[in-house]
């Protein structure tokens, strides 16, 4: 069967990001002061631990930004030559999760759950009962389910945490054979691991390994027969959608912040640089941005948008590809309105900057300016675009659900944890309490944000010696 | 001093007419006002008639920014940009562009009064309550209480306001039935009603906040006069307040004025999840009901609050720092 590649603006947008990621990492391996930063940024366990947490957010968001429709069999009467494709558009991650797609119950559904949660009528042997109904899918396979519940759900996560373990252990076993030629062979090496002797915090970091096997591993044992994060109103499972959010919450952080970036460095340059009137009307631009209320100024942006996309339904072939545009604007929107800040920095730094001798040098040369500005300034406020890029990763993430709630947010059939807490809110005053997709954003978003947040003070310390300062410590008792 | 306000208060205005012209270009030349009557008046056959009767009730009847029609100045001032900017600098904000075509500053006045005993009492608590807690981090800095207390805080501001409130009503009103889930009653009423909002806003704020008003206080902490005032023989509690605290205010000014708009503004998620009729709430049913001309008003409104606020400030630096002449 065959199938055809579908590419949305932000799956280009995102692997584009990827590769300059990687681009960079090739540049700080070669810079020797630039490696010297990273190596302190990894030399601070929770910097690490959470680069970790990130990159198995980032694995899940490259897989669920893979697109394709399938290709249809051909129907009678078709022209030979001719072939047609599915309307839906699918990604990797629903490739792997397919099984749990295809799950999909009535309505709610309790998570790890064999029955509905609310009665229904059942008509068995001429007689009206009201009972609690049987899943469609969740624990279908347990011929009395009353009595082998329990124990079936017990075996199956104790089997997933083994395995969980497992592959820690074998994390743990290759960290110290990588450090066993370091440490004097492979046991002083495991000895050094456990006591936490080795340069970077490795035993932080397969702490951090363990505790996500250990929790990954019983979820992925159920979820082939079970709901583990129950299902949702329109009984698809919770799993599923969180997971899929977390790629429109990356797409939101990442995109956004590179859509300042062009606006507020040159801008932020040319001020600093040139002085007088082209300062003058770069602090007015920023100035008229920044008064305006931020949510006022990107609803006015997102209703207009709203209103041209609307306009003109013909520029979609598909679904996916309209509500992706919409999540791109939206990108595009919040890069555009929020670029005062970094453009503020960057001027300041460009100020000083341009007095130092070795700008004064180039320019005693008669260096171009634009080249100097090139060559000489930008490479110089990069710790600048860097610090403010993952500081605001998590303040956007955060934002999306405020901006979602508000209504101006991401599409309703684009999955993204605001539009889960949105829903939430009302499931709350149902009865039974629908407390389960609440709980699965809730729990996702804040290790995502947390990490985000961790990984982004320990650049922050690396790059700024200022805020290295005031990091709280633990006062270690030192013999004087 | 009065120079000095004056001037920025003409930068202000420059500002304002900046607003204006970025809100109406964002506005008109996506939508034309056909697609906006069209919009308003609903349903799939909308007559041109029907069209141009919505338009002059409105004053939409006019070209958006040049009337070939007029002569001479009028060719500028018979628009629908110069009439409506100008009436905005006035702050005459006109009627929704609605069915029911309300009038925006009548309801603007009566709203903001709501917003501000949510918004008013929730900004000086917030200043205590974040100021106080960062300053016991700071009194036992690097001990276990500071390395907990900054742990609290990261976690506290990695979790989503949304979360606060929708955990709060649920446990606080639903479960503990302590207050009103939402609503609002006006007179002292009102006190049951906005305890939960101004609580859970506190709780949701307090993490970020008191992580930077510690960073400000660590910062002036290091100084020579911090170190003299040591070398006097003052005690701990003495120099945190008597001398750090009042360095730190300059700073605490400048983060804490940033609230100062919304503080009238109101707050769009807690007016709107907790049923308080403020200019919040008011923005939200303006952007689900496509009415462009409230927003247009509200944009313009935080803007000139903004910019208020902004003079606020630095007349607040004169007042803690003696040091600063406005010039």
């Amino acid at each position: 069967m065959g199938f055809k590649f579908v590419i949305l603006w932000t799956d280009v947008a995102l692997w584009v990001l990827f590769a300059t990621l990687i681009g960079y990492g090739f540049r700080v391996v070669r810079h020797d002061t630039l490696r010297a930063t990273w190596r302190r940024v990894l030399r601070d366990a929770p910097a690490l631990c959470s680069s970790l947490v990130l990159l198995l957010f980032v694995g899940v968001t490259a897989l669920d930004s893979v697109h394709f429709r399938r290709a249809l069999p051909p129907a009678d009467g078709q022209p030979a030559g001719t072939q047609f494709f599915d309307t839906r558009t699918e990604s990797l991650l629903d490739l792997v999760l397919a099984r749990q797609i295809g799950m999909r119950e009535t309505t709610y559904s309790a998570p790890l759950g064999w029955q509905a949660i609310t009665k229904q009528t059942v008509t068995r042997d001429g007689v009206s009962v009201r009972e609690l109904p049987r899943l469609l899918h969740g624990g279908v396979h347990l011929k009395n389910p009353a009595t082998e519940w329990q124990a079936d759900l017990w075996q199956r996560a104790l089997l997933g945490a083994a395995g969980g373990l497992v592959v820690a252990l074998l994390g743990a076993l290759l960290a110290a054979g990588l450090l066993a030629r370091s440490h004097g062979g492979f046991a002083p090496a495991w000895r050094d691991l456990w006591a936490d002797r080795t340069h970077y915090p490795v035993r932080a970091l397969l702490l951090t390994l363990t505790v996500a096997c250990l929790l990954a591993g019983p979820v992925v044992a159920l979820m082939g027969h079970y709901h583990v994060f129950g299902t949702d109103r329109t009984g698809n499972d919770v799993l599923v959608q969180t997971l899929k959010s977390i790629r429109t919450a990356f797409v939101i952080g990442m995109l956004s912040t590179l859509a300042t970036l062009p606006i507020a460095v040159v801008l932020g340059i040319l001020a600093g640089w040139y002085r007088g009137w082209v300062d003058e009307v770069v602090q007015y631009l920023y100035t008229t941005l920044t008064s305006v209320p931020n949510v006022l100024l990107i609803a006015a942006c997102v209703l207009m948008v709203q209103v041209a996309l609307d306009k003109h339904p013909e520029w979609f072939e598909t679904g996916a590809e309209r509500s992706d545009i919409k999540v791109f604007l939206l990108c595009f929107i919040l890069g555009v309105t929020g670029w005062s800040t970094l453009c503020r920095l960057v001027r300041a730094e460009t100020l000083k900057l341009r007095e130092l001798e070795f700008v004064q040098a180039a320019t005693a040369f008669g260096v171009a300016p634009v080249r100097i500005m090139a060559r000489h300034i930008l490479p110089n406020v990069m710790h600048l675009v860097l610090i403010t890029t993952v500081l605001s990763f998590s303040d956007l993430i955060l934002y999306e659900a405020v901006l979602t709630y508000v209504g101006v947010g991401v599409d309703a059939s684009t999955s993204s944890f605001g539009g889960m807490i949105n829903l939430a809110r009302s499931e709350m005053s149902r009865d039974p309490v629908v407390w389960w997709s609440f709980a699965a954003a809730f729990g996702f978003m804040v290790t995502l944000v947390l990490a985000a947040n961790l990984f982004a003070d320990g650049v922050r310390d690396a790059f700024d010696p200022r805020s290295r300062a005031q990091r709280p410590r633990l006062s270690r008792r030192v013999a004087v | 001093m009065f120079n000095f306000i004056l001037r920025r208060l003409g930068y202000g205005i420059l500002i304002l007419i900046g607003v204006n012209l970025l809100t109406f270009f964002l506005f008109f030349t996506v939508n034309t006002p056909d697609d906006m009557a069209r919009l308003n008046i609903g349903g799939k056959r909308v007559t041109q008639e029907q069209i141009e009767k919505w338009k002059s009730e409105r004053g939409y009847d006019r070209p958006l920014y040049w009337n070939e029609a007029a002569d001479g100045v009028e060719k500028i001032k018979r628009t629908v940009l110069w009439e409506r900017s100008v009436s905005l600098l006035v702050l005459d904000f006109g009627r929704s562009d609605s069915a029911r075509s309300t009038d925006i500053g009548h309801e603007v006045a009566t709203r903001m009064g709501v917003s501000l005993q949510l918004a008013l009492p929730l900004f000086l608590l917030q200043l205590v309550v974040s100021i106080s807690f960062s300053l016991l981090l700071v009194f036992f800095r690097n001990s276990r209480i500071d390395f907990w207390g900054v742990v609290l805080c990261v976690l506290m501001l990695s979790i989503s306001s949304l979360f606060y409130i929708i955990v709060g009503q649920y446990f606080f009103s639903r479960v503990l039935r302590l207050v009103p889930i939402s609503g609002f009653a006006p007179g002292l009423d009102a006190v049951r009603f906005l305890a939960l909002p101004v609580m859970l806003s506190l709780l949701a704020r307090l993490g970020g906040e008191a992580r930077l008003y510690r960073a400000m206080f660590l910062e002036e902490i290091g100084r020579d006069y911090v170190r003299t005032a040591r070398a006097k023989g003052l005690s701990e509690t003495l120099v945190l307040f008597r001398h750090v605290l009042r360095n730190a205010l300059i700073p605490i000014i400048t983060s804490a004025g940033a609230y100062l708009p919304y503080v009238f503004m109101g707050s769009l998620v807690f007016e709107s999840f907790f049923g308080i009729p403020g200019l919040g709430a008011f923005v939200i049913e303006a952007i689900s009901g496509q009415d462009f001309a409230i927003v247009r008003s509200m944009v313009f409104l935080g803007a000139a609050l903004y910019i208020a606020s902004n003079v606020l400030i630095d007349i607040a630096y004169t007042w803690v720092d003696p040091r600063v002449r406005l010039s």
